[in-house]
Protein backbone atom coordinates (compact mmCIF):
# COMPACT_ATOMS: atom_id res chain seq x y z
CA UNK A 1 0.00 0.00 0.00
CA UNK A 2 1.86 3.23 -1.05
CA UNK A 3 1.32 5.64 1.50
CA UNK A 4 4.43 6.75 2.74
CA UNK A 5 7.04 8.81 0.91
CA UNK A 6 10.89 9.19 2.25
CA UNK A 7 11.94 10.60 -1.06
CA UNK A 8 13.79 13.36 -2.92
CA UNK A 9 11.73 15.31 -5.45
CA UNK A 10 13.10 15.44 -8.83
CA UNK A 11 13.57 19.07 -9.27
CA UNK A 12 10.91 18.92 -12.47
CA UNK A 13 9.66 23.22 -12.48
CA UNK A 14 8.97 25.35 -15.64
CA UNK A 15 10.46 23.41 -18.35
CA UNK A 16 8.46 20.72 -17.62
CA UNK A 17 5.51 22.32 -16.88
CA UNK A 18 5.25 24.02 -19.91
CA UNK A 19 6.35 20.93 -22.03
CA UNK A 20 3.16 19.54 -20.03
CA UNK A 21 0.67 22.12 -21.45
CA UNK A 22 2.11 22.13 -24.86
CA UNK A 23 1.87 18.61 -25.16
CA UNK A 24 -1.69 18.46 -23.78
CA UNK A 25 -2.52 21.24 -26.23
CA UNK A 26 -0.89 19.58 -29.22
CA UNK A 27 -1.98 16.08 -29.23
CA UNK A 28 -5.54 17.37 -28.09
CA UNK A 29 -5.90 19.57 -31.08
CA UNK A 30 -4.66 16.68 -33.50
CA UNK A 31 -7.33 15.15 -32.25
CA UNK A 32 -9.93 17.85 -32.68
CA UNK A 33 -9.14 18.86 -35.80
CA UNK A 34 -9.48 14.75 -36.43
CA UNK A 35 -13.04 14.62 -35.21
CA UNK A 36 -13.87 17.83 -36.71
CA UNK A 37 -13.06 16.11 -40.30
CA UNK A 38 -14.89 12.45 -38.99
CA UNK A 39 -17.84 14.31 -37.47
CA UNK A 40 -18.51 17.55 -38.67
CA UNK A 41 -19.75 19.35 -41.75
CA UNK A 42 -17.83 21.06 -44.82
CA UNK A 43 -17.96 24.11 -42.74
CA UNK A 44 -16.35 22.57 -40.11
CA UNK A 45 -13.21 22.11 -41.98
CA UNK A 46 -11.77 25.54 -41.56
CA UNK A 47 -11.00 24.65 -37.67
CA UNK A 48 -9.93 21.73 -38.31
CA UNK A 49 -7.22 22.81 -40.57
CA UNK A 50 -6.64 25.03 -37.67
CA UNK A 51 -6.15 22.72 -34.89
CA UNK A 52 -3.77 20.97 -37.40
CA UNK A 53 -2.06 23.94 -37.69
CA UNK A 54 -1.75 24.74 -34.28
CA UNK A 55 -0.84 21.26 -33.35
CA UNK A 56 3.01 20.69 -34.71
CA UNK A 57 3.89 23.90 -33.46
CA UNK A 58 3.52 23.88 -31.18
CA UNK A 59 4.61 19.98 -30.51
CA UNK A 60 7.78 21.96 -32.20
CA UNK A 61 8.70 23.50 -28.29
CA UNK A 62 8.19 20.27 -26.73
CA UNK A 63 11.04 18.23 -27.82
CA UNK A 64 12.93 21.99 -27.30
CA UNK A 65 11.96 22.44 -23.18
CA UNK A 66 12.40 18.62 -22.61
CA UNK A 67 16.37 18.71 -23.77
CA UNK A 68 16.91 21.91 -21.89
CA UNK A 69 15.55 20.55 -19.15
CA UNK A 70 17.87 17.57 -18.95
CA UNK A 71 21.55 17.68 -17.32
CA UNK A 72 23.29 16.62 -20.47
CA UNK A 73 20.98 18.59 -22.82
CA UNK A 74 23.92 16.83 -25.91
CA UNK A 75 22.84 13.52 -24.50
CA UNK A 76 19.21 14.11 -25.97
CA UNK A 77 19.19 10.93 -28.20
CA UNK A 78 19.74 8.81 -25.10
CA UNK A 79 15.91 8.55 -25.01
CA UNK A 80 15.98 6.83 -28.11
CA UNK A 81 19.41 4.81 -28.80
CA UNK A 82 21.08 2.69 -26.67
CA UNK A 83 24.50 4.18 -26.27
CA UNK A 84 26.03 0.83 -25.35
CA UNK A 85 24.49 -1.17 -28.06
CA UNK A 86 23.20 1.44 -31.00
CA UNK A 87 19.94 -0.48 -30.48
CA UNK A 88 16.65 1.12 -30.03
CA UNK A 89 16.14 2.24 -26.26
CA UNK A 90 12.74 1.29 -25.37
CA UNK A 91 10.94 0.34 -22.17
CA UNK A 92 7.47 -0.49 -22.75
CA UNK A 93 7.17 0.19 -18.65
CA UNK A 94 9.35 3.52 -18.71
CA UNK A 95 6.96 6.05 -19.32
CA UNK A 96 9.34 8.47 -20.42
CA UNK A 97 11.06 5.82 -22.72
CA UNK A 98 7.34 4.85 -24.15
CA UNK A 99 6.79 9.02 -23.98
CA UNK A 100 9.90 9.97 -26.34
CA UNK A 101 8.70 7.06 -29.33
CA UNK A 102 5.27 8.41 -28.89
CA UNK A 103 6.31 11.94 -29.35
CA UNK A 104 8.74 11.28 -32.22
CA UNK A 105 6.14 9.07 -34.02
CA UNK A 106 3.25 11.73 -33.10
CA UNK A 107 5.29 14.40 -34.71
CA UNK A 108 5.14 12.68 -38.16
CA UNK A 109 1.80 12.41 -37.98
CA UNK A 110 1.78 16.45 -36.73
CA UNK A 111 3.76 17.55 -39.46
CA UNK A 112 2.32 15.60 -42.29
CA UNK A 113 -1.31 17.05 -41.51
CA UNK A 114 0.30 20.57 -40.88
CA UNK A 115 1.45 20.98 -44.27
CA UNK A 116 -1.56 19.13 -45.62
CA UNK A 117 -3.90 21.91 -44.01
CA UNK A 118 -1.11 24.15 -45.19
CA UNK A 119 -1.98 22.84 -48.79
CA UNK A 120 -5.52 22.52 -48.30
CA UNK A 121 -5.88 26.29 -46.71
CA UNK A 122 -4.72 27.55 -49.55
CA UNK A 123 -1.86 29.02 -47.37
CA UNK A 124 1.21 28.61 -49.52
CA UNK A 125 0.04 27.34 -53.02
CA UNK A 126 2.81 24.67 -53.43
CA UNK A 127 1.57 22.17 -55.73
CA UNK A 128 3.44 19.24 -53.61
CA UNK A 129 1.09 21.07 -50.79
CA UNK A 130 -2.19 21.31 -52.85
CA UNK A 131 -1.80 17.35 -53.40
CA UNK A 132 -1.58 16.79 -49.37
CA UNK A 133 -4.41 18.87 -48.75
CA UNK A 134 -6.84 16.66 -51.13
CA UNK A 135 -5.58 13.81 -49.15
CA UNK A 136 -7.26 15.24 -46.09
CA UNK A 137 -10.52 14.48 -47.13
CA UNK A 138 -9.83 10.87 -48.39
CA UNK A 139 -10.46 7.36 -46.95
CA UNK A 140 -6.32 7.37 -46.97
CA UNK A 141 -6.13 10.46 -45.48
CA UNK A 142 -8.94 10.06 -42.49
CA UNK A 143 -7.50 6.84 -41.28
CA UNK A 144 -4.07 8.61 -41.51
CA UNK A 145 -5.65 11.25 -39.09
CA UNK A 146 -7.18 8.25 -36.69
CA UNK A 147 -4.12 6.69 -36.20
CA UNK A 148 -1.78 9.86 -35.99
CA UNK A 149 -5.09 10.62 -33.41
CA UNK A 150 -4.10 7.42 -31.39
CA UNK A 151 -0.98 9.19 -31.03
CA UNK A 152 -2.17 12.76 -30.11
CA UNK A 153 -4.74 10.95 -27.15
CA UNK A 154 -1.32 9.49 -25.94
CA UNK A 155 1.19 12.48 -26.19
CA UNK A 156 -1.99 14.46 -24.25
CA UNK A 157 -2.18 11.62 -21.79
CA UNK A 158 0.92 9.83 -20.91
CA UNK A 159 2.20 12.68 -19.15
CA UNK A 160 0.09 12.15 -15.96
CA UNK A 161 1.03 8.17 -16.31
CA UNK A 162 4.66 9.61 -16.49
CA UNK A 163 4.15 11.30 -12.88
CA UNK A 164 2.06 8.44 -11.13
CA UNK A 165 4.92 5.95 -11.98
CA UNK A 166 7.39 6.95 -9.36
CA UNK A 167 7.41 6.82 -5.92
CA UNK A 168 6.67 10.54 -4.97
CA UNK A 169 3.83 11.88 -2.55
CA UNK A 170 0.51 12.74 -4.50
CA UNK A 171 1.36 11.91 -7.98
CA UNK A 172 2.00 7.97 -7.53
CA UNK A 173 -1.07 8.11 -4.95
CA UNK A 174 -3.21 8.20 -8.02
CA UNK A 175 -4.20 6.32 -10.90
CA UNK A 176 -6.04 9.61 -12.28
CA UNK A 177 -3.41 11.64 -13.89
CA UNK A 178 -3.08 10.50 -16.91
CA UNK A 179 -7.19 10.77 -17.70
CA UNK A 180 -7.15 14.12 -15.76
CA UNK A 181 -4.28 15.83 -18.00
CA UNK A 182 -6.22 14.26 -20.99
CA UNK A 183 -9.43 15.93 -20.14
CA UNK A 184 -7.45 19.47 -19.43
CA UNK A 185 -5.19 18.94 -22.87
CA UNK A 186 -8.38 18.60 -24.88
CA UNK A 187 -10.33 21.42 -23.16
CA UNK A 188 -7.02 23.76 -23.86
CA UNK A 189 -7.10 22.92 -27.17
CA UNK A 190 -10.30 23.88 -27.78
CA UNK A 191 -9.78 26.65 -26.08
CA UNK A 192 -6.25 27.60 -28.43
CA UNK A 193 -9.09 26.61 -31.69
CA UNK A 194 -11.81 28.89 -30.49
CA UNK A 195 -9.00 31.90 -29.51
CA UNK A 196 -7.30 31.52 -33.16
CA UNK A 197 -10.56 31.37 -35.20
CA UNK A 198 -11.64 34.28 -34.22
CA UNK A 199 -9.37 35.98 -36.37
CA UNK A 200 -10.39 33.55 -39.13
CA UNK A 201 -14.27 34.07 -40.24
CA UNK A 202 -14.37 30.93 -41.83
CA UNK A 203 -13.48 28.85 -38.69
CA UNK A 204 -15.73 31.04 -36.69
CA UNK A 205 -18.73 28.91 -37.62
CA UNK A 206 -17.52 26.05 -35.86
CA UNK A 207 -17.61 27.59 -32.42
CA UNK A 208 -20.04 26.77 -31.36
CA UNK A 209 -19.34 22.99 -31.51
CA UNK A 210 -16.37 23.84 -30.13
CA UNK A 211 -17.79 25.42 -27.09
CA UNK A 212 -20.16 22.08 -26.75
CA UNK A 213 -17.45 20.40 -26.49
CA UNK A 214 -15.15 22.25 -23.94
CA UNK A 215 -18.07 22.13 -22.27
CA UNK A 216 -18.01 18.21 -22.03
CA UNK A 217 -14.06 18.42 -21.80
CA UNK A 218 -14.17 20.61 -18.81
CA UNK A 219 -17.31 18.30 -16.92
CA UNK A 220 -14.93 15.27 -18.12
CA UNK A 221 -12.24 17.21 -16.03
CA UNK A 222 -13.93 18.43 -13.05
CA UNK A 223 -15.08 14.60 -12.37
CA UNK A 224 -11.46 13.94 -12.86
CA UNK A 225 -10.23 16.39 -10.59
CA UNK A 226 -12.85 14.94 -7.94
CA UNK A 227 -11.63 11.31 -8.40
CA UNK A 228 -7.99 12.59 -7.74
CA UNK A 229 -8.36 14.38 -4.71
CA UNK A 230 -10.16 11.20 -3.38
CA UNK A 231 -7.76 9.07 -4.46
CA UNK A 232 -5.14 11.09 -2.29
CA UNK A 233 -5.65 9.71 0.88
CA UNK A 234 -3.15 11.12 3.27
CA UNK A 235 -1.24 12.66 0.50
CA UNK A 236 -4.53 15.30 0.00
CA UNK A 237 -2.61 17.43 3.05
CA UNK A 238 0.51 18.42 0.16
CA UNK A 239 -2.51 19.70 -1.57
CA UNK A 240 -3.06 22.36 1.47
CA UNK A 241 -1.50 26.07 2.48
CA UNK A 242 -0.54 28.23 -0.48
CA UNK A 243 -1.65 25.60 -2.87
CA UNK A 244 -5.29 26.48 -2.60
CA UNK A 245 -4.94 29.84 -4.43
CA UNK A 246 -3.29 27.93 -7.31
CA UNK A 247 -6.44 25.56 -6.68
CA UNK A 248 -8.43 28.49 -6.98
CA UNK A 249 -7.25 29.42 -9.89
CA UNK A 250 -7.89 26.10 -11.59
CA UNK A 251 -11.87 26.00 -10.63
CA UNK A 252 -12.06 30.01 -12.06
CA UNK A 253 -10.51 28.42 -15.30
CA UNK A 254 -13.33 25.66 -15.61
CA UNK A 255 -16.32 26.81 -13.70
CA UNK A 256 -16.70 30.41 -15.36
CA UNK A 257 -16.00 29.22 -18.70
CA UNK A 258 -18.61 26.20 -18.31
CA UNK A 259 -21.33 28.13 -16.81
CA UNK A 260 -20.24 30.87 -19.46
CA UNK A 261 -20.38 28.37 -22.23
CA UNK A 262 -23.98 27.42 -20.55
CA UNK A 263 -25.79 30.73 -20.41
CA UNK A 264 -25.26 32.80 -24.12
CA UNK A 265 -26.91 35.97 -22.85
CA UNK A 266 -24.03 35.59 -19.94
CA UNK A 267 -21.73 35.13 -22.36
CA UNK A 268 -22.71 37.79 -24.71
CA UNK A 269 -21.63 40.01 -22.00
CA UNK A 270 -18.63 38.41 -21.17
CA UNK A 271 -15.27 40.23 -23.34
CA UNK A 272 -14.95 37.72 -27.02
CA UNK A 273 -11.27 36.37 -25.43
CA UNK A 274 -12.77 35.38 -21.93
CA UNK A 275 -13.77 31.79 -22.15
CA UNK A 276 -10.94 30.47 -23.91
CA UNK A 277 -8.29 32.67 -21.95
CA UNK A 278 -9.71 31.98 -18.73
CA UNK A 279 -9.44 27.92 -19.81
CA UNK A 280 -5.67 28.16 -21.04
CA UNK A 281 -5.19 29.53 -17.34
CA UNK A 282 -6.86 26.96 -15.82
CA UNK A 283 -5.52 24.36 -17.81
CA UNK A 284 -1.58 25.71 -16.87
CA UNK A 285 -2.67 26.02 -13.18
CA UNK A 286 -3.58 22.43 -12.76
CA UNK A 287 -0.25 21.17 -14.31
CA UNK A 288 1.38 23.38 -12.11
CA UNK A 289 -0.35 22.90 -8.64
CA UNK A 290 0.01 19.01 -9.70
CA UNK A 291 3.98 19.48 -10.42
CA UNK A 292 5.03 21.38 -7.72
CA UNK A 293 2.91 20.62 -4.91
CA UNK A 294 4.45 17.43 -4.83
CA UNK A 295 7.50 18.43 -4.93
CA UNK A 296 7.43 21.38 -1.98
CA UNK B 1 32.89 -15.80 -11.39
CA UNK B 2 31.63 -12.58 -9.70
CA UNK B 3 28.72 -13.47 -7.04
CA UNK B 4 25.79 -11.11 -5.65
CA UNK B 5 27.67 -8.88 -3.17
CA UNK B 6 25.88 -7.49 0.19
CA UNK B 7 26.28 -4.90 2.67
CA UNK B 8 24.58 -6.02 6.22
CA UNK B 9 24.39 -2.94 8.61
CA UNK B 10 23.66 -3.96 12.09
CA UNK B 11 22.21 -0.26 13.75
CA UNK B 12 22.94 -1.91 16.93
CA UNK B 13 26.96 -1.32 16.70
CA UNK B 14 26.71 1.68 14.82
CA UNK B 15 28.47 4.60 17.06
CA UNK B 16 27.89 7.24 14.61
CA UNK B 17 31.53 8.29 14.06
CA UNK B 18 31.18 8.50 10.66
CA UNK B 19 33.97 6.98 9.15
CA UNK B 20 32.28 5.17 6.56
CA UNK B 21 31.26 8.38 5.23
CA UNK B 22 34.21 10.20 5.13
CA UNK B 23 35.83 6.68 3.62
CA UNK B 24 33.27 6.89 0.91
CA UNK B 25 34.01 10.24 0.09
CA UNK B 26 37.61 10.17 -0.06
CA UNK B 27 37.77 6.93 -2.29
CA UNK B 28 35.45 8.23 -4.68
CA UNK B 29 36.83 12.00 -4.56
CA UNK B 30 33.37 13.31 -3.65
CA UNK B 31 33.06 16.98 -2.22
CA UNK B 32 32.74 18.29 1.34
CA UNK B 33 30.28 19.36 2.58
CA UNK B 34 29.04 22.97 3.57
CA UNK B 35 29.17 23.57 7.22
CA UNK B 36 25.47 23.57 8.13
CA UNK B 37 24.33 23.37 11.98
CA UNK B 38 21.09 20.89 11.97
CA UNK B 39 20.61 20.74 15.54
CA UNK B 40 21.56 17.24 15.92
CA UNK B 41 25.68 15.90 15.15
CA UNK B 42 23.69 14.80 11.87
CA UNK B 43 25.02 17.59 9.85
CA UNK B 44 25.06 15.30 6.66
CA UNK B 45 21.75 16.08 6.42
CA UNK B 46 20.48 13.35 3.44
CA UNK B 47 21.97 10.90 0.94
CA UNK B 48 22.65 12.69 -2.32
CA UNK B 49 25.00 12.91 -5.55
CA UNK B 50 27.68 14.43 -2.67
CA UNK B 51 26.79 11.87 0.45
CA UNK B 52 26.88 8.21 -0.47
CA UNK B 53 26.44 7.21 3.16
CA UNK B 54 24.93 8.96 5.73
CA UNK B 55 24.89 8.25 9.25
CA UNK B 56 21.44 8.68 10.79
CA UNK B 57 21.01 9.93 14.18
CA UNK B 58 17.61 9.63 15.56
CA UNK B 59 16.67 11.30 18.55
CA UNK B 60 14.03 9.45 20.46
CA UNK B 61 12.50 10.40 23.87
CA UNK B 62 11.60 7.29 26.17
CA UNK B 63 9.80 6.87 29.70
CA UNK B 64 12.66 6.05 31.72
CA UNK B 65 13.70 9.28 34.03
CA UNK B 66 17.88 8.88 34.04
CA UNK B 67 18.25 8.42 30.38
CA UNK B 68 15.02 10.46 28.88
CA UNK B 69 16.30 10.80 25.17
CA UNK B 70 17.82 7.65 23.23
CA UNK B 71 19.66 7.16 20.28
CA UNK B 72 19.67 5.49 17.32
CA UNK B 73 22.00 5.38 14.86
CA UNK B 74 21.83 4.30 11.14
CA UNK B 75 24.61 4.39 8.57
CA UNK B 76 22.18 4.39 5.39
CA UNK B 77 23.31 4.33 2.12
CA UNK B 78 21.72 2.96 -1.17
CA UNK B 79 19.94 -0.19 -0.70
CA UNK B 80 20.88 -1.79 -4.39
CA UNK B 81 17.86 -3.65 -4.91
CA UNK B 82 16.93 -6.73 -6.38
CA UNK B 83 13.92 -5.15 -7.97
CA UNK B 84 15.25 -1.75 -8.47
CA UNK B 85 12.84 1.14 -9.08
CA UNK B 86 15.35 3.48 -10.60
CA UNK B 87 16.43 0.72 -13.13
CA UNK B 88 13.28 0.37 -13.68
CA UNK B 89 12.12 3.74 -14.99
CA UNK B 90 15.36 4.59 -16.83
CA UNK B 91 14.85 5.46 -20.05
CA UNK B 92 18.43 5.70 -21.23
CA UNK B 93 19.42 2.64 -19.99
CA UNK B 94 22.15 4.21 -17.80
CA UNK B 95 21.16 2.51 -14.89
CA UNK B 96 22.33 -1.41 -14.81
CA UNK B 97 22.50 -4.36 -12.85
CA UNK B 98 26.36 -5.31 -12.51
CA UNK B 99 27.91 -8.77 -12.28
CA UNK B 100 28.18 -8.44 -8.47
CA UNK B 101 24.06 -7.97 -8.83
CA UNK B 102 24.24 -4.02 -7.60
CA UNK B 103 22.74 -1.43 -9.11
CA UNK B 104 25.26 0.94 -11.33
CA UNK B 105 24.98 4.30 -12.89
CA UNK B 106 26.88 4.35 -16.21
CA UNK B 107 27.98 8.32 -15.78
CA UNK B 108 28.51 8.55 -19.79
CA UNK B 109 25.29 7.27 -20.43
CA UNK B 110 22.44 9.35 -18.03
CA UNK B 111 21.41 12.30 -19.59
CA UNK B 112 19.95 14.03 -16.28
CA UNK B 113 16.22 13.62 -16.80
CA UNK B 114 16.06 12.35 -13.02
CA UNK B 115 13.06 9.73 -13.80
CA UNK B 116 15.05 7.56 -11.15
CA UNK B 117 15.57 10.41 -8.43
CA UNK B 118 11.30 10.49 -8.60
CA UNK B 119 11.24 7.08 -8.63
CA UNK B 120 13.96 5.90 -5.98
CA UNK B 121 11.47 4.96 -2.46
CA UNK B 122 14.46 5.74 -0.31
CA UNK B 123 15.68 9.37 -1.90
CA UNK B 124 19.08 8.10 -2.39
CA UNK B 125 19.77 9.51 -5.37
CA UNK B 126 20.72 13.13 -6.01
CA UNK B 127 21.48 15.02 -9.29
CA UNK B 128 24.92 16.86 -9.60
CA UNK B 129 24.46 20.16 -11.50
CA UNK B 130 28.07 19.81 -12.22
CA UNK B 131 27.77 16.87 -14.68
CA UNK B 132 24.47 16.87 -14.95
CA UNK B 133 24.03 13.41 -14.40
CA UNK B 134 21.82 11.31 -11.56
CA UNK B 135 24.40 10.19 -9.26
CA UNK B 136 24.30 7.76 -5.96
CA UNK B 137 26.52 4.22 -4.18
CA UNK B 138 28.17 2.63 -6.53
CA UNK B 139 29.10 -0.34 -3.98
CA UNK B 140 32.61 1.01 -4.69
CA UNK B 141 32.18 -1.08 -8.16
CA UNK B 142 35.85 -0.41 -8.55
CA UNK B 143 37.29 -2.10 -5.90
CA UNK B 144 34.95 -5.33 -6.19
CA UNK B 145 36.94 -5.36 -9.84
CA UNK B 146 39.98 -5.47 -8.02
CA UNK B 147 39.00 -8.01 -5.24
CA UNK B 148 38.94 -5.24 -2.22
CA UNK B 149 36.02 -4.77 0.11
CA UNK B 150 34.21 -1.35 -0.51
CA UNK B 151 35.76 1.38 1.26
CA UNK B 152 32.84 2.03 4.35
CA UNK B 153 32.77 -1.79 5.64
CA UNK B 154 36.57 -1.51 5.32
CA UNK B 155 36.44 1.85 7.46
CA UNK B 156 33.88 1.03 9.91
CA UNK B 157 35.30 0.51 13.24
CA UNK B 158 32.85 -1.47 15.02
CA UNK B 159 32.06 -3.60 12.10
CA UNK B 160 28.39 -2.11 11.72
CA UNK B 161 28.94 -2.19 7.87
CA UNK B 162 29.69 -5.83 7.24
CA UNK B 163 30.16 -6.70 4.00
CA UNK B 164 30.72 -10.00 1.77
CA UNK B 165 28.87 -12.56 -0.57
CA UNK B 166 24.62 -11.94 -0.09
CA UNK B 167 24.14 -15.34 1.31
CA UNK B 168 26.40 -15.20 3.99
CA UNK B 169 25.77 -12.00 4.89
CA UNK B 170 22.16 -12.98 5.29
CA UNK B 171 23.05 -15.97 7.69
CA UNK B 172 25.19 -13.47 9.21
CA UNK B 173 22.26 -11.26 9.95
CA UNK B 174 19.62 -14.60 10.97
CA UNK B 175 22.03 -15.44 13.38
CA UNK B 176 22.39 -11.93 15.11
CA UNK B 177 18.93 -11.28 15.24
CA UNK B 178 18.65 -14.52 16.98
CA UNK B 179 21.23 -13.56 19.59
CA UNK B 180 19.74 -10.57 20.30
CA UNK B 181 16.48 -11.60 20.80
CA UNK B 182 17.44 -13.87 23.25
CA UNK B 183 19.00 -11.11 24.91
CA UNK B 184 15.78 -10.02 25.30
CA UNK B 185 15.78 -6.96 22.36
CA UNK B 186 12.77 -8.02 21.16
CA UNK B 187 12.18 -5.30 18.63
CA UNK B 188 15.22 -6.52 16.96
CA UNK B 189 14.40 -7.26 12.87
CA UNK B 190 15.89 -7.14 9.28
CA UNK B 191 14.70 -4.56 7.19
CA UNK B 192 15.60 -5.72 3.31
CA UNK B 193 14.89 -9.11 3.42
CA UNK B 194 11.35 -9.25 1.45
CA UNK B 195 11.61 -5.46 0.15
CA UNK B 196 11.72 -4.72 -3.28
CA UNK B 197 12.61 -8.77 -3.62
CA UNK B 198 15.35 -8.43 -1.67
CA UNK B 199 18.29 -5.62 -0.74
CA UNK B 200 21.45 -6.21 -1.27
CA UNK B 201 22.41 -3.33 1.58
CA UNK B 202 20.34 -4.37 4.48
CA UNK B 203 20.00 -3.35 8.21
CA UNK B 204 19.06 -4.94 11.35
CA UNK B 205 16.65 -2.38 13.38
CA UNK B 206 15.75 -2.13 16.64
CA UNK B 207 12.33 -0.22 15.92
CA UNK B 208 10.12 0.24 13.11
CA UNK B 209 11.42 0.57 9.57
CA UNK B 210 9.63 4.40 9.89
CA UNK B 211 11.79 5.72 12.59
CA UNK B 212 14.68 5.08 10.59
CA UNK B 213 12.91 6.51 7.32
CA UNK B 214 12.69 3.34 5.45
CA UNK B 215 9.15 2.60 4.15
CA UNK B 216 7.54 -0.31 5.82
CA UNK B 217 7.52 -3.96 3.91
CA UNK B 218 3.53 -2.72 2.88
CA UNK B 219 4.58 0.51 1.08
CA UNK B 220 7.72 -0.99 -0.58
CA UNK B 221 6.44 -0.79 -4.27
CA UNK B 222 7.60 -0.29 -7.23
CA UNK B 223 6.26 2.61 -9.83
CA UNK B 224 5.02 0.14 -12.36
CA UNK B 225 2.25 -0.45 -10.13
CA UNK B 226 0.93 2.66 -11.53
CA UNK B 227 1.63 2.24 -15.15
CA UNK B 228 -1.86 0.10 -15.97
CA UNK B 229 -4.32 1.56 -14.27
CA UNK B 230 -2.56 5.07 -15.21
CA UNK B 231 -2.90 4.08 -19.03
CA UNK B 232 -6.62 2.48 -17.83
CA UNK B 233 -7.73 5.78 -16.96
CA UNK B 234 -6.52 8.13 -19.59
CA UNK B 235 -8.00 5.26 -22.27
CA UNK B 236 -11.43 5.54 -20.71
CA UNK B 237 -11.18 9.12 -20.48
CA UNK B 238 -9.91 9.12 -24.56
CA UNK B 239 -13.02 6.86 -25.12
CA UNK B 240 -15.15 9.34 -23.62
CA UNK B 241 -13.94 12.31 -25.22
CA UNK B 242 -14.80 10.79 -28.37
CA UNK B 243 -18.30 9.97 -27.73
CA UNK B 244 -18.10 13.76 -26.14
CA UNK B 245 -16.56 14.98 -30.07
CA UNK B 246 -18.92 13.21 -31.93
CA UNK B 247 -22.24 14.56 -30.28
CA UNK B 248 -20.36 18.45 -29.66
CA UNK B 249 -19.23 17.76 -33.37
CA UNK B 250 -22.12 15.61 -35.36
CA UNK B 251 -23.54 17.22 -38.40
CA UNK B 252 -26.55 18.54 -37.83
CA UNK B 253 -28.43 18.63 -40.99
CA UNK B 254 -25.44 20.36 -42.50
CA UNK B 255 -23.78 19.21 -45.85
CA UNK B 256 -21.54 16.47 -44.92
CA UNK B 257 -17.36 16.96 -44.93
CA UNK B 258 -16.88 14.30 -47.45
CA UNK B 259 -16.72 14.05 -50.46
CA UNK B 260 -14.96 16.92 -50.75
CA UNK B 261 -14.25 19.04 -53.78
CA UNK B 262 -11.17 18.28 -55.10
CA UNK B 263 -8.68 21.10 -54.72
CA UNK B 264 -8.40 21.92 -51.81
CA UNK B 265 -8.35 25.93 -52.13
CA UNK B 266 -8.57 27.38 -49.19
CA UNK B 267 -11.73 28.97 -48.71
CA UNK B 268 -13.25 27.73 -51.50
CA UNK B 269 -13.20 23.69 -50.58
CA UNK B 270 -15.29 24.95 -47.88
Amino acid sequence: MPGEHFVVAPGWAWYILLYFFFAGISGGAFVIGTMLRLFGSAADKAASRLAFIISFPLLLLCPVLLTLDLGQPLRFWHMLVDVKTGTPAFKAYSPISLGSWGLTIFGLFAFVMFLAAVGEGGYLRWRVLAGAGRVMSSAIGKAFMVIGAIFGFFVAAYTGVLLAVSNQPVWSDTWTLGGLFLASGLSGAAASIMLLSRSRREAEVTEGKLMEADRYFIILELLLIALFLITLGGALSKMGGGWILLWLVVLIGTLVPLILEWRPALLRQAPPALVPVLVLVGVLALRAVIIFSAQA
Amino acid sequence: MAQPVGFFTDTTLCIGCKACEVACKEWNGLPDNPLVFRDSYDNTGQLDHANWRHVRFIEQTTTSPDKPIAWSMMSDVCKHCANASCLEVCPTNAIVRTEFDTVFIQQDVCNGCRDCISACPYGVIGFNSNTGTAQKCTFCYDRLQNNLKPACATACPTQSIKFGPLDEMRQVAATRVATLQAQGMTEARIYGDKEYGGLHAFFLLTDKPETYSLPSTESAVLPSRNNIPGYLGAAITAVVAAVAGLIAFRRRGETPSSPSPAGGGGQGGD
